[in-house]
């Protein structure tokens, strides 16, 4: 079994994020990059299936900016056997990385494609599902936990409800929870072995792909302040003001 | 051209998000239409017809709609939208599953989690976990959209008469089969629609002192909720967590207990109507968008709050 795993690369999730004063988008200069999280949990459950024996080849994808480029090296570091960078400028979609995915997976026939559930930067929550429709397979999303039988995965999804289960045949897509497992960190041996781990360049043009955007961004701000609370010296000024100045108890 | 509302129903009644999401889709055209999908599900078409912002249900009924499987849901409803110029459903996990696929389908970029309509094909929506908020506007033709339900007021679930329409039911998608679901059971509120929700953090310092914020949660009929931190620390399940990575409230009231107030956490409550704060370090980030923080030592400052509770002659449910 072949795995493609695509990763993005966003904003560190520990960033506290500031706007731009112009409005046209967040600040990204000079402010620390990551893989998206829940890309580095799909990366390690490939890793694991290969560890087990259930799978061959996992193969780590990214489409994006010449730096973009350094998740696919992290991805490789630890244990992707080789990458794919697709590279492409400006506001990527979800719809536009979705067809790109699918040219390669057209090109490459892995069994599975895994990716993070969502992306913490435009929180769109859409690459996986519309792949699955590009390509019309079955969709497993926001999985937390997979058990490969032969050629079908059983997966468990969290859902609003609770949790729920369900047999997919393979090929199929997977987008993985931060509940799937516990990312593992890239040892400096396998950091400088995966230096020597091929990356295939390919641009978005050759593919075929437009990814000019269909939504125009007309500006991007700063969520609206809370206005500064105040201290209460104990709990009965807390109740008394819930109780009768918030009025919410 | 008319919006198309996917509704939300467990096969016996409309799940509640769909009239959060119908007050949405009536926002952007008041010719709104709703398809229900579903096996067996004629008592929760009869409660779509009488909202009043829905003018017409179409329904589509087969057994392999039974358990709201995307693949099979998704051909339905691009089928259906020729006729429609926006397509719209909620923005928890049943639409999220659900909306891209059919996006895809009909190669429309989609517009997630829409927190505001502007007009009909600009919206505001949350992003980087609601640290930036970015307006859009959509050049598609056909517009899928997502709404956050919490930042909609529900529509009116009486008085309307829609007519119903049957429609016929689609192929079934035979390389997904859906295997069961178990659905957590708690006589307590659901987290994602309390109107007062209480939360523990790391500052709980075992599972088992999370009778402490049970005992209030009660007292108040509130959701108990939780920072990550107490999750991944085992003191409580993780379908309590609220956060970036877990669940987006917005209560009448939260109540954060031994929460530091992580960037992460504040993404998932900092929009709640009136926030408590009770920590014992005066520095937390998290009195920072409180509007009541109370600097105390949670283990004395719990059982004073329920003994003042129980002073009270009434407390709203």
């Amino acid at each position: 079994m072949k795995i493609l795993v695509a990763v993005k690369r966003v904003i560190d999730y520990n960033v506290q994020i500031r706007v731009k004063e112009d409005g046209t988008g967040v600040v990204t200069d000079n402010v620390k990059m990551s893989t998206n999280p829940p890309d580095d949990n799909a990366i390690e459950e490939a890793v694991k299936i290969k560890e087990v024996g259930k799978a061959t080849e996992v193969v780590a994808i990214t489409v994006g900016e010449e730096k973009a480029q350094e998740t696919v090296r992290k991805a490789l570091a630890v244990g992707a056997d080789r990458g794919i960078h697709v590279k492409a400028d400006g506001i990527l979609e979800p719809l536009a990385v979705s067809k790109i995915l699918q040219k390669v997976v057209e090109k490459e026939k892995p069994d599975l494609v895994f990716m993070g559930k969502q992306a913490i930067d435009d929180d769109c929550n859409q690459t996986g599902q519309m792949l699955s429709a590009l390509l019309n397979w079955p969709q497993a999303t926001f999985a937390s936990k997979i058990d490969i039988k032969d050629n079908k995965l059983e997966v468990t999804r969290e859902i609003d409800e609770g949790l729920e289960t369900i047999e997919i045949n393979v090929p199929a897509i997977v987008t993985c929870d931060l509940r799937l497992n516990e990312p593992r960190y890239a040892s400096l041996p396998n950091i400088m072995k995966a230096k020597k781990k091929p990356i295939e360049e390919i641009s978005a043009s050759d593919l075929g792909v437009d990814t000019s955007p269909r939504v125009e961004q007309i500006k991007v701000e700063e969520p609206p302040k809370r206005k500064a609370g105040i201290k209460v010296a104990n709990v009965a000024e807390l109740v008394q003001k819930l109780k009768n100045e918030a009025k919410v108890i | 051209m008319a919006v198309l509302l996917i509704a939300e129903h467990n096969n016996k009644e409309l799940r509640p998000f769909t009239l959060n999401a119908a007050t949405a889709a009536s926002q952007i055209d008041s010719e709104v239409h709703a398809v229900i999908i579903g096996n067996n599900s004629e008592e929760a078409s009869k409660q779509l017809s009488e909202l009043p912002v829905i003018k017409k249900v179409l329904s589509v009924e087969a057994a392999h709609y039974e358990n709201f499987t995307a693949e099979n849901y998704a051909p339905v409803v691009f089928k259906l939208a020729e006729n429609y110029s926006h397509i719209i459903c909620s923005a928890n996990t049943f639409g999220k599953n659900l909306m891209p696929r059919i996006a895809a389908h009909l190669d429309t970029s989609q517009v997630s989690d829409i927190i505001k309509v502007i007009s009909s094909d600009t919206f505001v929506r949350p992003i980087y976990a609601g640290n930036a908020f970015a307006t859009v506007r959509s050049n598609d033709n056909k517009k899928c959209v997502t709404i956050r339900p919490t930042s909609f007021e529900p529509c009116e679930s009486s008085g309307g008469s829609a007519p119903i329409e049957k429609i016929d039911a689609g192929e079934e998608f035979s390389n997904t089969k859906f295997v069961k679901r178990e659905e957590i059971k708690s006589d307590r509120p659901e987290l994602g629609t309390a109107r007062i929700v209480v939360s523990g953090g790391r500052g709980m310092q075992s599972g088992d002192n999370f009778k402490l914020i049970t005992e209030i949660a009660d007292k108040l009929g509130a959701a108990i909720g939780a920072s990550r931190a107490a999750v991944d620390a085992g003191y409580i399940s993780n379908d309590h967590q609220v956060g970036q990575t877990g669940k987006v409230v917005v209560p009448d009231l939260y109540i954060a207990v031994g929460i530091s107030g992580a960037i992460q956490h504040l993404a998932g409550m900092k929009e709640s109507k009136v926030i408590v704060a009770i920590n014992k370090d005066g520095e937390a980030p998290i009195f920072s968008v409180a509007d009541y923080g109370l600097e105390a030592d949670l283990f004395e400052a719990l059982p004073q709050f329920m003994e003042e509770l129980n002073k009270l002659n009434t407390i709203q449910k």
